[in-house]
């Protein structure tokens, strides 16, 4: 479904990704774990379209289409989903605007016919009330005045509406209390289905005991050091991640020796 | 001739048959507010309040004050106006009252919404006391003293309280029309309204719409005053709104401009009392090559007065938007209270704000803050909702709009905060699509 292959990215002239590759099937579950700064959140960002960024290199195949063309809407009605770090406030739109505005946008791009007022409430409070939302968040301001659990709630409840094909959850953890992540991490695991591929990056294991995924990757500098399944998490969470960060050198210098 | 000349020709021509012109007082003001605006003339930029916005143009444009009744707009107008709003309305065109297009409604006891003439007749000595001087304002409101020759009277009677909105409705139907009106609202004591002023345009040729608006707020008064001006794109609108509040009042002014190609508002008050409270709420949007001033004044003049100013510009193509905010804290007033800010959100590179803070503050104990920003569509946001599959164009519209909303938001009369959503909705490319918008 995804295949990024070499990918190079950089902000005002410094590289962040540094010939990054990763493939990603349908019905699978990656994990990608790694220190701050060691770009992440670019890659979640790259994928969805922020075109801040500087591609200097490689490909990335969405459902077998150049992805890195196409702008973030139209990644968007295409099913590619990022649920944001740090979701922004919209002041003076209502969420329920919003979401409804969102969900149309990508029914329309699947032919599928508008949600009326009536049949789109109907649908988005029996969500809200799977991801432990107050019905009072739609009448409330995007984001305005949440708190940071509630605002991740309101980014898991976008992405159950918008029924996206590659979900990408940026640190979608962070900031939350351990029934919040429960909440999250359910709605998560609702979507899994064998048609649906998932992104989960986070920095702390602590996520994965409820998200399991198939694979964990480590990201440092820019690059994936090393991939694994599960057991890749937990040995982090024991380990941290210094002795990653140094073995590419180790491997060098075993290469000379 | 020039055209100073040419207005003081007409000034000649038609004092005889203005309101009032057997009232000594009324006469000898006009002749003084003529001699005034001859002597300064069109205000230019080497005029302190005029810094960013000249009317030297003006120089070089005629304008005629239409007659009474003619070309009245259709009269399908008034039903998407009123739009089955609750309230009373009356209706000026060109410069005239219109009954046929009015409606007044029922008022209670002690409450009195004529026009301009009929109170010069029947309360003259009212009219009179608040009617304002020859001296006020700069030489704009001087014609308009001069050369006024309608507008509305509004009395309220010590703790009378007028519940749905007073709305005063000022159409410009023909090319090269020139409208003075002059209101006058006087609250006695404890008195509650809210007033409308609402000035449109069918013309696709040049007007000029000069008025001011003097608004007596007694003591414990509670009044709100909203203005909306929606002309057309070549319109002239200059006004000024002049308010004096007594003590314990409140005085909450909103002021929306959207249309005319210059429009210069200026919007004052004056705290003649102690414990007065004042908003001064502002936006605007123009685009094209248009131009719009507000320039307003808040005058602490007694202690504990409370006053909050938040004006909000949306700046498109090569327009600019000017905001001047003058508090004045006269010695003495202790305890004054005044906070002002003015955002500016340019949607284009050739826009350009001016905001102009001026503090003048000669008392010691008091709280005075100010703050402006100037700045774009935030891409963070932007890229927020393009990620949820909203196209470009309708996230800037999301987002031109979100910053508008807080404006909105502080009309407290709903039906008022609608009618101006609807009026800002208009002018966003796309806003049909942002209708649905509730919060």
């Amino acid at each position: 479904m995804l295949d990024i292959n070499d990918l190079r990215v950089s902000v005002d002239g410094k590289p962040i990704l540094n010939g990054l590759s990763l493939h990603v099937k349908a019905g699978e579950v990656h994990a990608i774990m790694g220190p701050n700064g060691s770009g992440k959140s670019t890659l979640a960002q790259v994928l969805a379209g922020r075109d801040s960024f500087q591609v200097d290199g490689g490909t990335v195949t969405y459902d077998g289409e150049d992805l890195l063309t196409q702008p973030a809407e139209v990644r968007a009605r295409a099913g590619v989903f990022l649920a944001f770090q740090y979701p922004v406030e919209i002041p003076g739109v209502s969420n329920a605007y919003f979401l409804k505005a969102a969900v149309n946008a990508v029914r329309r791009h699947r032919g599928l016919q508008e949600l009326d007022a009536m049949d789109f409430l109907k649908r988005v409070k029996s969500e809200m009330k799977a991801v432990g939302m107050k019905e009072e968040f739609l009448y409330r301001s995007v984001n305005e005045g949440f708190s940071g659990g509630e605002k991740k709630r309101n980014e898991v409840l976008q992405m159950t509406l918008l029924e996206p094909k590659l979900a990408v959850l940026d640190e979608t953890d962070s900031g939350l209390d351990i029934d919040a992540l429960k909440v999250v991490a359910d709605g998560v695991n609702r979507l899994r289905a064998p048609d649906r591929a998932l992104i989960v990056i986070t920095h702390y294991q602590r996520l994965l005991d409820y998200i399991v995924p198939d694979y964990v990757h480590v990201l440092a500098n820019g690059t994936i050091v090393r991939s694994g399944g599960p057991e890749l998490a937990a040995e982090l969470e024991e380990r941290g991640y210094a002795w990653l960060a140094k073995a590419p050198e180790e491997q060098a210098k075993g290469v000379t020796t | 001739m020039s055209q100073v000349e040419i207005w003081q020709d007409q000034y000649r021509v038609r004092a005889q048959g203005l309101p009032g012109a057997t009232l000594p007082w009324l006469v000898t003001l006009r002749e003084r507010a003529m001699e005034r605006f001859v002597a300064m003339g069109w205000p230019t930029r080497r005029k302190e309040d005029w810094h960013h916005t000249s009317l030297a143009f003006l120089e070089g444009q005629t304008f005629k004050v239409p007659m009474r009744g003619a070309a009245p707009p259709e009269e399908s107008l008034m039903g998407r106006l009123r739009e089955g709003g609750a309230g009373h309305w009356l209706v000026f065109v060109n410069g005239w009252f219109n009954a046929a297009l009015s409606q007044i409604g029922s008022l209670p006891e002690g409450a009195t919404v004529d026009t301009m003439p009929q109170a010069l007749i029947g309360h003259a000595e009212r009219v009179e006391a608040h009617y304002g001087s020859a001296e006020d304002g700069g030489s704009p409101a001087a014609l308009n003293a001069a050369l006024a020759t309608d507008g509305a009277y509004v009395h309220l009677a010590r703790g009378v309280a007028v519940e749905a909105p007073i709305h005063l409705v000022f159409i410009a139907t023909i090319a090269e029309g020139a409208s003075h009106v002059r209101n006058l609202v006087i609250a006695e004591d404890g008195a509650e309204a809210t007033l409308v002023e609402h000035y449109l345009g069918t013309s696709a040729t040049a007007t000029l719409t000069n008025a001011v608006t003097r608004i007596h707020a007694g003591a414990d008064s509670r009044i709100t005053h909203l203005k909306l001006q929606q002309e057309a794109e070549q319109a002239l609108h200059l006004a000024s709104i002049d308010t004096q509040q007594g003590r314990g009042s409140v005085f909450n002014s909103h002021s929306l401009s959207f249309g005319a190609r210059l429009a210069r508002n200026d919007i004052t008050t004056r705290f003649a009392g102690e414990h007065c409270e004042t908003l001064f709420n502002g936006m605007y949007h123009v685009d094209g090559k248009r131009h719009v001033d507000h320039h307003t004044v808040i005058d602490h003049a007694l202690p504990h007065g409370v006053s909050r100013e938040y004006y909000r510009g949306i700046l498109d193509g090569s327009a600019r938007g000017v905001f001047s905010g003058r508090i004045k804290v006269a010695p003495g007033a202790v305890k004054s209270d005044a906070m002002q800010r003015a955002d500016s959100l340019l949607l284009s590179r050739q826009a350009e704000a001016d905001a102009r803070p001026e503090l003048e503050i000669y008392a010691a104990d008091v709280k005075c803050a100010h703050g402006a920003t100037v700045g774009q569509i935030d891409d963070d946001s932007l890229f927020y909702l393009r990620a949820r599959g909203m196209d470009e164009a309708h996230a800037r519209n999301l987002l031109t709009y979100a910053f508008a909303a807080e404006a909105l938001a502080r009309i407290g009369v709903a039906p008022l905060r609608n009618r101006a959503r609807a009026a800002l909705l208009a002018r966003l490319p796309g806003g049909h699509l942002l209708e649905e918008l509730t919060s």
